[in-house]
């Protein structure tokens, strides 16, 4: 199909995962990200696919698990809370380097938080989330239609690199419906998988999917192999969309929903004179630091926008490294900034009246 | 000369890594000759458990996925619903099972999953050194029911075998034990049913193996198989609880 649709984001996403070849969908229910689950429920009986609603998070992790060692594309997604309770089986994914696509439609938190949009989510999305040295390769969509191809993708990312790849939306853009075009020609690549657990059929020795080593030696040695492969994406994944970049004195920066209204802020900025720029980081992890050290040379000031109280915002320290002051401005528990509350506060920090 | 007896095939040749007398050793060897008898060995996957049998992927000559505590039964569906023409089961104790997978274990039931799930209870935690389980007995002395199991303040034991034969989703559940030459042949003959069950695809099958701890009973392995035959059998009596066709 080439025609576009009016579509949500969260149907939007099932449907691409489906595209992608997706066929194993395990989940349990949570606003705001239940349509994904209920588009599964209609679709995949249909194409021959499974969809499974668990018991609990816990449990819909751990079928990904099994699945994913026996060699399918399989996803799950969840909201905040959720995705706390997959940490466990996360943690395990990782590493048993098996491939999976994890969506996570943040909502407001801690603890049951609210409901509403937010991206108070990043550092358990880019950090951890789960125990011990992990990454997952966090891919953050914009809009609908960035939400279908960066779906497709992860799951040949996933695939390509053994690794689990997390989806980070929110509410927003979970819920919002904006024209989606499908086209085929991203998809899909096969990938060959000797080491999935589906029987021997006595031909191989035996398959085993494990991330238990009792050897320090030998554990610290299959963390450092997997080091090699995020070094690898690092190297080869960074995605990152800049605009307006080239003169800008003051470089806004902004995933997903944030990254619209910010958009909106910088016209605004622009035609009131002020050279304002923006970083979109689209990999979360690994993080575009280069384009941020680069964008240091020339820049006056930066500014993190984010729906939370400033997670991001230390990555972006980290990649301007002292060379400019790196300021912050969000709003969180659900609440959206507006174009508004960023251009006056660009003005603050353009008439030297805003602290770091 | 002919070989009476010899290694089940579909049980690697590898030192196993059991205290000596511990039964683990006797319901790894009955799962392996299961799999030799019904020619499954290729075409099984198996889910390792976290506890004493947490290096069960190694002892094993099938395919084998090692889970995170508690979550054996979940894995397991990951993998059948992908490949629902292979034969996966489960090994678990109690513990991994009755505590912390308790969700898992009873979900799994529940949906009829059409899996094998092979409950080794000791009524003790084995490989952190001898913790109170919840299938430990009342008055059972732990490392953490120093006094022994005080059912007011510590809960009673949980009957797994007849909880989940109120499901309608398990085909087949039976309680065994291995403290005798009988009882480990009937363990046997429960076993192969078990598997069966999955083969001709009937649901969700369970086979509870009453099981020694000499280490942390503190008994020799001759005291342990009398010790569970006196206290572990009147208490989760042995039979079988489900059998649907």
């Amino acid at each position: 199909m080439s025609e576009k649709v009016l579509m949500k984001g969260n149907e939007a996403i099932a449907e691409a995962a489906i595209l992608a070849g997706c066929r194993y969908f395990f989940g349990y229910p949570i606003t705001p990200q239940t349509e994904i689950a209920a588009y599964m429920a209609k679709k995949m009986p249909k194409i021959g696919g499974t969809f499974l609603q668990a018991e609990s998070e816990v449990s819909a992790i751990n079928m990904v698990y099994g699945a994913a060692g026996a060699g399918a594309r399989v996803m799950t997604s969840s909201s905040s809370p959720g995705m706390s309770l997959k940490g466990e089986g996360i943690s395990y994914i990782a590493g048993a380097d098996l491939p999976c696509v994890i969506v996570n439609i943040v909502r407001g938190g801690p603890g049951l938080g609210g409901i509403q949009p937010a991206q108070s989510d990043y550092f358990q999305a880019t950090k951890g989330g789960g125990h011990g040295d992990y990454h997952l390769l966090v891919l953050a969509p914009n809009s609908v239609q960035e939400m279908v191809s960066l779906t497709i993708d992860a799951f040949d990312l996933a695939d390509k690199y053994r690794i689990p790849v997390m989806l980070l939306g929110d509410g927003t853009l979970g819920q919002m419906m904006e024209p989606v075009e499908f086209s085929n020609d991203n998809i899909s690549h096969v990938y060959e998988k000797p080491w999935a657990t589906v029987g021997t059929q006595k031909k191989r020795k035996h398959n085993i999917i494990n991330t238990l080593y009792m050897s320090p030696e030998e554990l610290e040695y299959t963390i450092i192999e997997r080091q090699k492969k995020y070094n690898s994406i690092v190297q080869n994944e960074i995605r990152c969309e800049t605009s307006y970049l080239e003169d800008a004195e003051y470089v806004l920066s902004a995933y997903g929903t944030s990254s619209r209204i910010v958009e909106t802020a910088v016209h605004q900025l622009r035609k009131e004179g002020y050279k304002a720029g923006i970083i979109r980081p689209i990999t979360l992890w690994p993080f575009p630091s280069h384009i941020y050290k680069k964008a240091a040379e020339h820049a006056k000031a930066f500014l993190s926008v984010e729906m939370s109280m400033g997670q991001m915002v230390e990555d972006i320290m980290l990649a301007v490294n002292g060379k400019a002051p790196v300021h912050f401005f969000g709003r969180t528990g659900g609440v959206i900034p507006t174009p508004a509350e960023i251009v006056s506060k660009v003005k603050d920090i353009a008439g030297g009246n805003a602290s770091e | 000369m002919s070989k009476l007896y010899e290694r089940p095939k579909s049980l690697c040749d590898v030192p196993m890594h059991y205290c000596p007398g511990c039964t683990h050793g006797i319901a790894h060897r009955l799962i392996a000759e299961v799999m030799d008898e019904l020619g499954i060995e290729g075409e099984t996957v198996g889910v390792a458990p976290v506890g004493c049998a947490v290096f069960a992927y190694d002892y094993f000559e099938c395919d084998m996925q090692e889970a995170a505590h508690g979550r054996a039964p979940a894995v397991a569906t990951g993998i059948k619903r992908v490949i629902p023409d292979r034969i996966v089961f489960t090994y678990q104790g109690d513990g991994d099972l009755a505590a912390i997978g308790t969700a898992e274990t009873v979900h799994a039931a529940a949906r009829g999953e059409n899996i094998t799930v092979i409950f080794i209870n000791n009524a003790i935690y084995g490989m952190t050194g001898g913790q109170m389980a919840p299938t430990s007995l009342p008055g059972q002395f732990t490392q953490t029911s120093p006094y022994g199991r005080d059912v007011k303040k510590q809960g009673y034991p949980v009957r797994i075998s007849e909880m989940l034969s109120t499901l309608d989703g398990p085909s087949y559940i039976e309680r065994v034990s291995l403290d005798s030459v009988p009882n480990i042949n009937n363990a046997k003959k429960a076993i192969k049913k078990a598997f069966q069950k999955q083969i001709d695809k009937k649901g969700f099958s369970l086979v509870e193996v009453l099981s020694t701890c000499p280490t942390n009973w503190g008994l020799s392995p001759v005291e342990s198989m009398k010790w569970l035959k006196d206290n572990m059998i009147p208490y989760y009596p042995l039979g079988v609880f489900k059998d649907v066709d």
